[in-house]
């Protein structure tokens, strides 16, 4: 999940992301309330947890950065929702038996990374999806993802995901989530075909845990994904489900963190790109 | 921002991501193979593998199940190697029993010749020939004396009907019929122990598949467990209180152990203090279980209460020893790590020091220890490997080695994370078409430095191979006052470590034979005083996994002159204080009657 799925914008072409309200709550605390949600009840019914103190020390590494790097670079004490998200995702998806050190890393790393790899003020790769993919190709020997379900019903998952549809859908990015899945679909249609393995076996990864955080926080992170049209975020969430086919091919067991990793800043270079292009362009008009 | 904090901050970036790198180095274990002599002088120990030198040729075969589960065969195939000491005819050298799992395979029994020679005498004596289509085949064999009469008696159980054979003075055995054992159950564990503490063993039986299938013969391929985490829908438990008179009643639910997750492992050990033996049960597919003994009336459980039944994970073993010699028996329990892809790591239940009684609470340590990451782990065993005065861990691994190029990890991963819809049918698995699953895996040896922490030393040592292993046994099988260890293997041959130990450090065993307590002395507690340390051990009918250690327990005394004492709580309750044992000295103990 996100650090920045917080800051929330309609869609239209600018850099600026304006916080709107959300069943009366400022809606930057919509996704801390519910990713908080899924924690609590995950750990409370099904102990998806390593541990409560590598979750809060995820949470607490990722808060002290945020907090120091933004007074460093801007000299504002930040608003703290989107390190809150960052460290409560690594507390979660990230699973390193009783080792504490990668925790603090990992969230580290996700923060660190929206202050260093930035152009044009927007930071290019999702932070937790960046720290995670750091820390599963830096450190294989300590560090897996999450690989759990949300217990052996349909139950719990079918609540999981009614809350985040509901949720995406106020945000207005239900089509991401939506394109995703439908795309998921297809291209495990196409595995199965290409690799002659049972569907349900290709479609499985869906129904884990790990699926519905990635689908729900990570790749609708405002601030990550492209700005320039709901087409254009349709398009890329289509070329990351695709991407992460072809990893699935090479028996990627990562391809989703992957997919995400490689698609996600080559298409923020061209929304960037392509949105300056367009400002000049008006600008040239007006003139 | 001004140049220098960009410059921190990139800095800082480059620093954090090199971090992981470093701190894998830095805990990067030293594993180089080196001479016996520089091993001794280093760990105070070697392994050298001797099988086939001592007359042991034994390869493990694996059973031919239900076609339907072809494509996912050596998955559900891969188990039923195991061993188990005991000495059947009471000549004061070990022997051990194999257990063997394809249809029509033997079972293998090999008597100490007393000469560093073994000899196969199963088929001769009638316990070799019980792998049958129609009755099921082996999964483990535990040795315990039933009828008291001071040979130790034999239970089999299988995936089939679980036989007990009745040792006659050594010569032969009888099978005991009308036990009132299931006609059929998919048993994984077994142990021998005495509940009610009455004088008689009594037995428990894990089961890991349900009990209405027949692997050989399935209507459906929905036979997976429900879930890689949280599978209640695995098979019964069963516990057979002895009668005395050669038969058994079944009391687990009268008892309060009414359980169907996908039991691997059982151990029982008195874990507070009571006298009274409690269970410990490694799950796969789930949490763990503990049922504390309300002094041989009922079984508590306490699973969560104990800090235990948190976290679900593989459970593979359960075996227990006194790590930091301070009288408190730890658990080590087996889970499976794969690198980047499944990281499990293994428990190491330690009793946390404020708390006893029926309030015990146990927290897992093994990260702090260094003793979790183990692969695809199974059985392993807590011993003194130096006789430096401390326990140290012999761990076997792997579960499928096949094609070493193609690898089973990803559909495996694919699968696991499905909803029960999706893994509870075999038919949705994709097929392993030969490839392999953590197959050929270093094993671990970890050397205790008696403060905490555990030093993986298996190839300095001399251990090498990497076959798929599953049982260990501890014993020592030439009389030297050492340790050697033999792994039963999957589809493998049987292996046998002989261990040569620097000549300087002490030791002291005890053979125990109850009068009050079971002939065996099976929850005979024995704790030896010594330099202001002390150790406890337990006899246990059964350990580990698909395992039994040599009932005589074996105690390193470093670099000892002298034992303050040595204090032996019989199974029956009963305390036995000897003082000035001897060093150096396999003592014979009997019960004071």
């Amino acid at each position: 999940m996100n650090a920045n799925a917080v800051e929330l914008t309609p869609i239209k072409i600018t850099n600026e992301v304006v916080p709107m309200k959300m069943f009366g709550i400022d809606s930057r605390f919509i996704a801390p309330i519910l990713i908080t949600l899924i924690l609590l009840g995950g750990q409370l019914s099904f102990g998806i947890l390593e541990s409560y103190p590598q979750t809060l020390t995820a949470i607490g590494v990722s808060i002290l950065f945020e907090i120091v790097l933004s007074k460093l670079t801007s000299g504002k004490f930040p608003h703290l929702a989107s390190a809150y998200i960052s460290g409560i995702s690594v507390g979660i998806l990230v699973r390193s038996p009783d080792i504490y050190w990668t925790f603090a890393v990992c969230a580290a790393i996700s923060i660190t990374s929206k202050y260093v790899l930035r152009i044009k003020d927007r930071h290019i790769w999702n932070p937790s999806n960046f720290g995670i993919c750091a820390m599963l190709f830096l450190a294989p020997s300590a560090v897996a993802s999450l690989s759990i379900q949300w217990g052996n019903n349909l139950y719990a998952m079918m609540v999981v995901w009614l809350l985040g549809s509901v949720i995406v859908y106020r945000l207005k990015r239900f089509h991401i989530t939506f394109t995703y899945i439908a795309a998921f679909l297809f291209f495990s249609f196409v595995r199965s075909v290409w690799t002659g393995d049972p569907y349900l076996a290709e479609i499985a990864p869906i129904t884990g845990a790990m699926y519905q955080l990635f689908i729900f926080f990570m790749i609708t992170d405002p601030k990550t994904t492209v700005r320039s049209s709901k087409r254009a975020q349709v398009v890329v969430v289509i070329i990351i489900a695709f991407v992460e086919m072809i990893l699935r091919l090479f028996e990627n067991v990562h391809a989703p963190y992957y997919a995400l990793f490689i698609v996600g800043p080559v298409a923020n270079l061209i929304d960037i790109w392509w949105i300056s292009r367009k400002k000049s362009l008006e600008a040239a008009t007006a003139q | 921002m001004k140049r220098f904090t960009k410059i921190f901050i990139i800095l800082l970036f480059a620093a954090l991501l090199a971090t992981p790198l470093i701190i894998q180095r830095w805990n990067q274990p030293e594993n180089k193979t080196v001479d016996t002599e520089t091993a001794i002088k280093r760990y105070g120990f070697y392994f050298e593998e001797v099988a086939k030198k001592s007359g042991v040729d034994f390869t493990h075969t694996a059973p031919t199940l239900d076609s339907k589960l072809d494509n996912i065969m050596p998955q559900i195939a891969s188990m039923g190697a195991g061993v188990s000491v005991v000495d059947f005819d009471k000549d004061g050298w070990n022997d051990f029993y194999l257990t063997n799992s394809g249809e029509n395979s033997l079972n293998a029994l090999y008597r100490n010749n007393g000469d560093g020679s073994f000899s196969d005498v199963a088929q001769d004596l009638g316990i070799a020939d019980v792998n049958k289509r129609d009755s099921g085949v082996s999964m483990g064999a535990v040795w315990g004396d039933f009828d008291n009469d001071g040979f130790d008696d034999l239970l089999v159980y299988k995936w089939g009907k679980t036989e007990l054979f009745k040792n006659n003075q050594g010569k032969n055995f009888t099978k005991v019929e009308n036990t009132d054992f299931p006609v059929w159950a998919n048993i994984n564990s077994g142990i021998w122990f005495d509940f009610d503490r009455d004088g008689l063993l009594d037995i428990f039986l894990g089961g890991y598949f349900p009990e209405n299938l027949n692997l050989w013969q399935l209507e459906t391929t929905r036979i997976m467990p429900e879930s890689f985490e949280y599978a209640k829908n695995g098979g019964r438990k069963y516990l057979f209180r002895n009668l005395g008179d050669g038969k058994f009643e079944e009391v687990s639910k009268q008892m309060g152990i009414d359980t169907n997750r996908w039991a691997l492992a059982v151990g029982a050990a008195d874990l507070t203090g009571n006298g009274f033996p409690d269970l410990f049960i490694a799950n796969d597919y789930g949490i763990s279980e503990m049922f504390f003994n309300d002094e041989g009336k009922r079984f508590i459980d306490v699973s969560e209460k104990s800090g235990i039944g948190f976290s679900p994970k593989s459970g593979m073993n359960a075996s227990f020893g006194d790590i930091l010699n301070d009288g408190r028996l730890g658990i080590y329990e087996s889970n499976i790590s794969e690198e980047g892809i499944l990281l499990q790591g293994n428990n190491l239940w330690m009793p946390r020091p404020d708390t006893n009684g029926a309030d015990m609470k146990f927290d897992n340590l093994a990260s702090n220890f260094g003793v979790d990451m183990g692969g695809w782990s199974w059985g392993a065993q807590f011993g003194d490997l130096n006789n430096d005065g401390n326990l140290d861990i012999f761990l076997t691994n792997g579960y499928v080695s096949a094609d070493k190029s193609a690898n089973y990890w990803y559909d495996f991963a694919k699968v696991t994370v499905g909803n029960n819809t999706i893994i509870g049918d075999a038919a949705n698995w994709a097929a392993m078409n030969g490839r392999s699953l953590s197959g050929y895996q270093q094993k671990k040896v970890w050397l205790s430095d008696g403060a905490g922490r555990f030093n993986e030393i298996a190839q300095i040592v001399g251990v090498n191979e990497t076959f798929d292993g599953r049982a260990v046994a501890f014993v020592d099988l030439w009389n030297r006052g050492v340790l050697d260890v033999i792994v039963a293997n999957q589809k493998a041959p049987v292996l046998i470590y002989k261990n040569t130990v620097a000549p300087e450090n002490k030791w002291i065993s005890f053979d125990l034979e109850g009068s009050i307590s079971n002939k065996s002395a099976i929850g005979t507690q024995v704790r030896v005083l010594w330099e202001n340390k002390q150790q406890l051990q337990e006899i246990h009918g059964g350990s580990g996994f698909a395992a039994q250690n040599q009932r005589r327990l074996h105690f390193g005394l470093g670099k000892a002159d002298k034992l303050e004492k040595v204090e032996i709580r019989w199974a029956s309750g009963k305390i036995q204080v000897i003082e000035n044992a001897e060093l150096n000295k396999i003592h014979k103990i009997k019960e004071n009657g």
